[in-house]
């Protein structure tokens, strides 16, 4: 159902991981639905993003559009990376299923919701950019066993 | 491993090669339509009739009183819709249980549009119907109970003896969902005074697309498929005589040593259910420990989303199923997950492992294996689990 680069990323999945002291962070999605993405920027002075990591809990479509969305805004700047869009993510991943285009709205959002988060450290205000609307609650907490 | 590993029996099964064998000479040789008069076609109806036999046998029911089907979920559906009509003037008050399969939750919801009430009795934690819930629900207008023999994703067996008393006493019909039970375990229909009863032959090494409900004699049931007089003029069209042998073939090897092969897959079952429970942190079986179909092993596994690790464990050549959302179609995870009181985060990263006789001690140490190296990788790259760490680290 997925196609090979979809799959590729899913198995080989790039920039997984965290970044100590991020530029900027930011998580979406929700647990209850099954997906939740998180974005970790290291932005120069610049302005330009000198790296990025994920981690995402969810299916192989959400795995593989978060790893998608890394390569996209790794070495662009902020105003480059607000342009990649959920459209750019599956184009570059030769598409996904009609039930899965939700995973990519959602890698976009991260990557907003991130540099949302730099922007509001920093004090500055990003042309164009809007508070992310699906930040999951901290304390939100789940059941253990 | 150098073969695929298949775990996924409750999907469905690989066909016996005596069920294929049987069927063979009904394709091109005896041809001929059960209804004809010549020779030809009386082979067909011969053949269907020592089927229906040996189905009744194994129910302990009257052959007239076992009706093909296309398989389950027609069953089901025959099962509801007709006898909901049938009477209809008694009362409109249907029950059944939370965690019944679609194709009776489903019906239950087309009933409903067309004025028909349902309850939906809860289950325990294990996925057991809650009896003084059901025998509650009891109205003067109720005419119909379904319960499913045994789940499909959790494979908790239910007191079905008890429900059966309950609806005798009550003069209220009682229909089960057997296609994950039927040849599995032991079912005497006079014993659990069940009225009807819905199996299918693919379940258990049968063919595909057959199956049958068996309705007791004296119950008022529509017809629905309208057409021709076959099966007692109940459900037109042609017999599907190659499926009809060969899924009598599936119900004799079924029933040949039944008990013997349940203790072998309950062996296996548990050796499986107990290396995972003991080398996977964060895991959860789901269902009655005892009170489960001999193949059923069904856990969750916090932080990680169940799709993923069906992905990754068929690149390792294994067959499974998970509950998660992905691979439900819908956003939401499986119904019977959340009324076993699962939250939905944990209901995604379910896993469904259902085992036959075929399968080795190897090939579940394999499974083993892979499961918790791929758990471990799904959990590194999840942020619930990065979250986790850090709290317990504070």
């Amino acid at each position: 159902m997925y196609s090979e680069k979809v799959m590729d990323h899913f198995s080989n999945p790039r920039n997984m991981g965290e970044i100590e002291n991020p530029s900027g962070v930011g998580t979406v999605g929700n647990a209850k639905c099954g997906d939740i993405m998180r974005m970790y920027l290291d932005i120069d002075e610049n302005h330009v993003i000198r790296d990025c990591k994920f981690k995402t809990f969810g299916c192989g479509a959400a795995v593989a559009t978060s790893s998608m969305a890394t390569e996209l805004v790794k070495g662009k700047t902020i105003e480059e990376a607000l342009l990649v869009t959920n459209k750019a993510v599956m184009e570059a991943l030769d598409g996904l299923p009609p039930v899965k285009v939700h995973c990519s709205l959602l890698a976009e959002e991260a990557i907003h919701a991130a540099l949302w988060d730099y922007a509001e450290k920093n004090g500055i205000r990003i042309e164009g950019l809007q508070k992310p609307k699906t930040d999951i609650h901290e304390g939100e907490e789940e059941e253990e066993y | 491993m150098d073969h695929l590993i298949y775990l996924d029996n409750a999907a469905t099964t690989k066909c016996a090669p005596e069920a294929v064998q049987a069927m063979l000479p009904y394709f091109s040789e005896h041809y001929g339509n059960p209804s004809s008069i010549y020779q030809l076609g009386s082979e067909g109806k011969k053949a269907v009739s020592e089927a229906r036999s040996t189905i009744a046998k194994s129910l302990n029911a009257d052959l007239a009183e076992i009706y093909f089907t296309a398989g389950g979920s027609e069953s089901d559906n025959w099962a509801l819709v007709a006898a909901a009509e049938a009477y209809e003037s008694k009362g409109k008050h249907i029950i059944t249980s939370a965690i019944e399969h679609h194709a009776v939750l489903h019906t239950c919801d087309y009933l409903k549009k067309r004025g028909f009430q349902i309850t939906y009795i809860d289950v325990d934690e294990n996925g057991i119907i809650k009896l003084d819930e059901l025998k509650k629900a009891i109205r003067p207008d109720t005419i119909l109970i379904s319960v499913m023999f045994a789940n499909n994703e959790i494979g908790t067996i239910q007191p079905i003896a008890e429900i059966g008393e309950i609806a005798r006493e009550h003069g209220i019909l009682f229909h089960t969902d057997a296609v994950q039970a039927y040849g599995h375990l032991p079912i005497d229909v006079e014993e659990l005074h069940i009225d009807m009863l819905s199996a299918s032959a693919h379940k258990i090494h049968g063919p595909k697309g057959i199956g049958f409900l068996y309705i007791r004699k004296g119950v008022k049931i529509r017809s629905f498929i309208h057409g021709g007089a076959q099966e007692r003029g109940r459900r037109a069209g042609t017999e599907n005589v190659p499926g009809v042998v060969g899924f009598e073939a599936a119900v004799k090897k079924a029933f040949d040593g039944l008990e013997e092969r349940a203790d072998k897959e309950r062996k296996l079952r548990d050796y499986l259910i107990e290396r995972l429970e003991k080398e996977v942190p964060y895991c959860r079986l789901n269902g009655d420990r005892t009170k489960r179909l001999p193949g059923n092993v069904n856990f969750s596994f916090q932080f990680i989303e169940g799709e993923s690790l069906l992905i990754m464990l068929d690149m390792k050549q294994i067959c499974a199923s998970s509950g998660s959302a992905c691979t439900s179609g819908s956003l939401d995870p499986s119904h019977v997950l959340l009324a076993i009181g699962l939250p939905h985060e944990i209901a995604h990263g379910s896993l469904r492992l259902t085992l036959s006789e075929e399968n080795t001690i190897e090939e579940l140490d394999y499974v083993v294996e892979s499961v918790k190296e791929i758990v471990e990788k799904l959990r590194q790259m999840s942020p619930l689990y990065e979250d986790f760490v850090k709290r317990n680290q504070k």
